[in-house]
């Protein structure tokens, strides 16, 4: 390819690029998010290369097959959408791939059976849908659309055109005013204002002249996140040009991605991503003709959760132990070998296009005051619709799960929703009881505290996230109903949380241990009701006396949890009992004679060969041999199995 | 303005529990305190390496303006009109669980024994792995081994609750001197048992290398 070697021509190549397309030739679109991979979306995409190819379409309809990030309504994978149609197809398997071939890019018919149904109603095109009508997407805008594979698929929709505004028409101090003007705070859960950040280094960077560093944080390692992966594997151009126009600003010249190995796609896509940029001239040297030189390289993260931490990719990238050491200084003063460094989680990068391209004004306008903009959620659980979820910030916690996420499945009630990965806190969906004067002092300036009972109303932006003593994290949302039990949840986030510790500080790497001790001893029934305020004070211990945000937030599912669900713990220490049916060893199983109707399932299910019955006639579950798996529970086709 | 006049003015002035203390630029709130005979617990903290702060039993409440923070005294530098407290109820409240979840960690010594009746802790209520242990992972050895004598055959090996003092790759190695100096530093005596695992052995030595 050639090099761009001025901004008129970058411009002119997007202007050749979209004259040479054709708006009315078809577009299959197949999502190849993580979600759908696993549901097999890579057959699909390759069905309908093989499908067409064997029907020898005429040039006129002969689709455009590309292979797109995520489009975030994981739990109906695989998706296909079609345009210009304005169809999307649901839980697409190979083998429909003929019939959509056949009806819809042929004919310009509708297969009505894939397409997405809620409540009697049918939905042609994705718009109309709940799931995505209630959305705001801007950092995903690109995401499920463009191949990533293709920069010119990046630049026919817009990308590395801020960049060029930046370069070309902006001063570096101009920048880091709009993104402060912006109120942009950092997107992967500190929540700390970007701008002030970019400041900081910068006039650090200009009384101590020397190399400046950026770096891209992709280390995204909550359980049940894919935030970050999207936007890598979807749309790795955005991050790209988000972190030239924040090299541009700060005067740097070299950049980092720190990606975790585990994602090994997201690799790909932003290896590929940096290879055509540097083709293209827009990395490298003397880039636009503007003089000005940049680099990137990716790193790859060696699967550990704590290289996540600010300090502790630093170390990674210096080739030290990745250990989290004590700040000040900031590593904006003082960062990777010891220069100015500006570490921002890759989806804040991909904000920083859209700041400069629509300006502060249209960034502010979009969430609430604080919290600017808008943020990704990745909505698991017990939801309906489960996915990838973008809004402006704000928008009330009952909004997502219940309008978005469609709330839960079957006749469960909703009972919490963990926020901000494992050192989030449990709020509780519906609360009453707790007057809000517990809650935090809210930001000043902010209004006051949202009344404990009507959580499901509260805001979901920083501050008020941090008023319930949860956090915004990085943006996970598990939803959990009535059959989840809170101290098993905690037990599982401290699990968690035990084996990503660094193990420097004592109370970090001996308290989620002593804490976990306590925890297993309530899911046993045993301890005393003083425990459970010797727990809070063990886990108030931990929080203010570990280093980083690991160990200094790790008490939050505990706190929390105690906090809106004491009774939950109380059952389990004095009535022996698991409201939830969770604690194996506070249950049991058993079959109701009156509703068994002989079919013998659970019998052959059984995995410890514990249930007895002759055909036609009730069973009955042994205890003494019974592990409490829940197999049977789960094969009963007449729900005669019940836990107590 | 005379020499004298311009050291007394850039001495920090705040307080520790209560009492008006200056500190030189650079000292930490620890350091300062130690001038003061103000006494703070510490095991990790040695005068001879970088401060680490890894055992977190120097941690102190730091007041500012309406600003309070529980932070390590070994790591921060203090500010002026600071207000620090050494034996607050959150600081106490760190101290006494660490220093009964060290009694299960390192059972075996009697210096965290003695520290933790000073605090009032004489029980756990704690699972006890490895009644033997003494070693609290404190980080001293590696970092004097490694900033002092800059041989580095010492290493934690492992993480979180595995954390272990090791040698590099697990084996022994030539390059510990065999000074002793890891020895010396141990604030429990656990180095003592522990270094004929690092130097390997001695009558195989080569020079170079590793002994193994």
């Amino acid at each position: 390819m050639e090099r761009i070697k001025s901004a008129a021509q970058l411009a002119g190549l997007q202007k050749k690029l979209l004259k040479a397309q054709d708006p009315k030739r078809p577009v299959v679109r197949v999502c190849l998010g993580p979600g759908c991979l696993a549901q097999g979306a890579a057959m699909v995409s390759q069905a309908f290369k093989s499908t067409i190819k064997a029907k020898k379409l005429r040039a006129k309809v002969q689709p455009l097959i590309k292979e797109t990030g995520c489009h975030g309504f994981c739990s109906q994978g695989t998706l296909v959408s079609l345009s210009p149609a304005d169809l999307f197809y649901v839980r697409v398997k190979p083998e429909d791939v003929e019939e959509i071939v056949e009806a819809s890019l042929v004919k310009g018919q509708v297969v009505e059976r894939l397409l997405y149904s809620d409540n009697g109603a049918r939905y042609k095109s994705a718009a109309e849908i709940p799931f995505y009508k209630m959305q705001q997407k801007i950092i995903l805008k690109n995401v499920g659309i463009i191949d990533p594979l293709k920069i010119d698929d990046a630049l026919m929709a817009g990308a590395y055109q801020s960049f060029a505004k930046a370069l070309t028409q902006m001063s570096p101090e101009d920048i880091i005013n709009t993104v402060s003007l912006s109120g942009l705070r950092g997107r992967g859960g500190g929540g700390f204002p970007t701008g002030r950040k970019w400041r900081r280094a910068a006039d650090i960077a200009r009384e101590n002249p020397g190399p400046v560093y950026i770096i891209g944080n992709g280390e995204e390692g909550d359980p049940g996140a894919f935030m970050d992966r999207a936007i890598m594997e979807g749309d790795p151009h955005a991050v790209l040009e988000g972190m030239i126009i924040g090299a541009y600003a700060l005067g740097a010249n070299k950049g980092f991605l720190y990606v975790r190995h585990e994602y090994p796609i997201a690799i790909r896509h932003l290896s590929i991503a940096i290879e055509q940029a540097r083709s293209l001239g827009l990395l490298g040297q003397n880039i636009l003709g503007t003089g000005f030189d940049f680099d990137l390289q990716i790193n790859r993260g060696a699967g550990a959760y704590v290289c996540g931490e600010e300090t502790a990719i630093i170390a990674s990238l210096e080739g030290r132990v990745g250990e989290p050491i004590t700040r000040p200084p900031y590593p904006a003063q003082q960062g990777l070998w010891n220069r100015p460094t500006i570490i921002n989680n890759v989806e804040t990068w991909a904000n920083v296009p859209h700041i400069i391209d629509k300006g502060a004004k249209w960034y502010t306008d979009l969430g609430v005051p604080y919290s600017t903009g808008t943020k990704i959620f990745s909505l698991v659980g017990k939801v309906k619709n489960s996915g990838l979820v973008e809004v402006p910030m704000g928008v009330t916690l009952g909004r997502i799960v219940e309008e978005i996420g469609g709330g839960v499945p079957g006749q469960e009630r909703f009972k919490a929703v963990q926020t901000g990965g494992p050192s989030g806190g449990i709020i509780p969906y519906e609360f009453k009881d707790l007057p809000p004067a517990d809650m935090k002092p809210a930001r000043v300036g902010l209004s006051a505290p949202v009344p404990i009972s009507e959580l499901k109303k509260l805001p979901v932006d920083f501050d008020s996230m941090a008023q319930t003593g949860s956090i915004m994290g990085g943006g996970g949302m598990i939803v959990m109903d009535n059959r989840d039990c809170v101290v098993d949840v905690a037990r599982y986030f401290l699990r968690f949380l035990q084996e990503e510790s660094c193990g420097k500080c004592l109370p970090c790497r001996l308290g989620l241990k002593g804490m976990q001790e306590f925890l297993d001893k309530f899911s046993r029934g045993q301890g005393s009701v003083e425990d459970i305020d010797e727990l809070k004070s063990l886990a108030q211990a931990v929080g203010d006396g570990s280093l980083c945000g690991l160990g200094g937030t790790a008490p939050n599912p505990v706190l929390t949890s105690i906090r809106y669900f004491r009774d939950e713990y109380l059952a389990h220490i004095k009535d022996h009992k698991c409201p939830a049916g969770v604690c194996k060893d506070l249950i049991i199983y058993r079959v109701d004679p009156k509703t068994c109707n002989g079919c013998t399932l659970c019998v052959r299910n059984c995995p410890q060969d514990c249930i007895s019955g002759r055909k036609k006639k009730p069973h009955t579950i042994n205890n003494a041999a019974c592990i409490r798996c829940g197999a049977c529970m789960d094969v009963c086709p007449v729900g005669a199995v019940i836990v107590e | 303005m005379s020499p004298k006049k311009k050291k007394t003015d850039d001495l920090i002035n705040f307080t520790i529990d209560g009492q008006p203390v200056q500190a030189r630029p650079g000292w930490t709130i620890l350091e300062t305190a130690e001038q003061y005979h103000i006494h703070i617990p510490t095991l990790c903290f040695h005068p001879a390496v970088k401060p680490w702060g890894g055992c977190r039993l120097c941690v102190v409440e730091v007041r500012y303006g309406k600003r309070g923070k529980v932070m390590p005294s070994c790591l921060n530098p203090p500010l002026a009109k600071l207000e620090v407290f050494t034996h607050s109820e959150r600081v106490l409240n760190v101290r006494r669980w660490v220093l009964e979840m060290l009694l299960a960690d390192c059972p075996a010594s009697k210096e965290i024994r003695d520290l933790a009746r000073e605090y009032g802790v004489t029980a756990t209520r704690f699972t006890i792995t490895d009644p033997e242990e003494e070693c609290l992972r404190c980080g001293r050895c590696v970092a004097v081994c490694n900033e002092v004598v800059g041989v580095q055959a010492l290493t934690f090996g492992s993480r979180g609750v595995n954390k272990q003092l090791d040698t590099p790759y697990r084996v022994p190695n030539n390059a510990c001197v065999a000074c002793g100096c890891c020895v010396t530093v141990c604030p429990t005596g656990a180095m003592s048992t522990r270094l004929d695992l690092v130097r390997g052995d001695v009558s195989r030595r080569t020079g170079h290398g590793f002994a193994h």
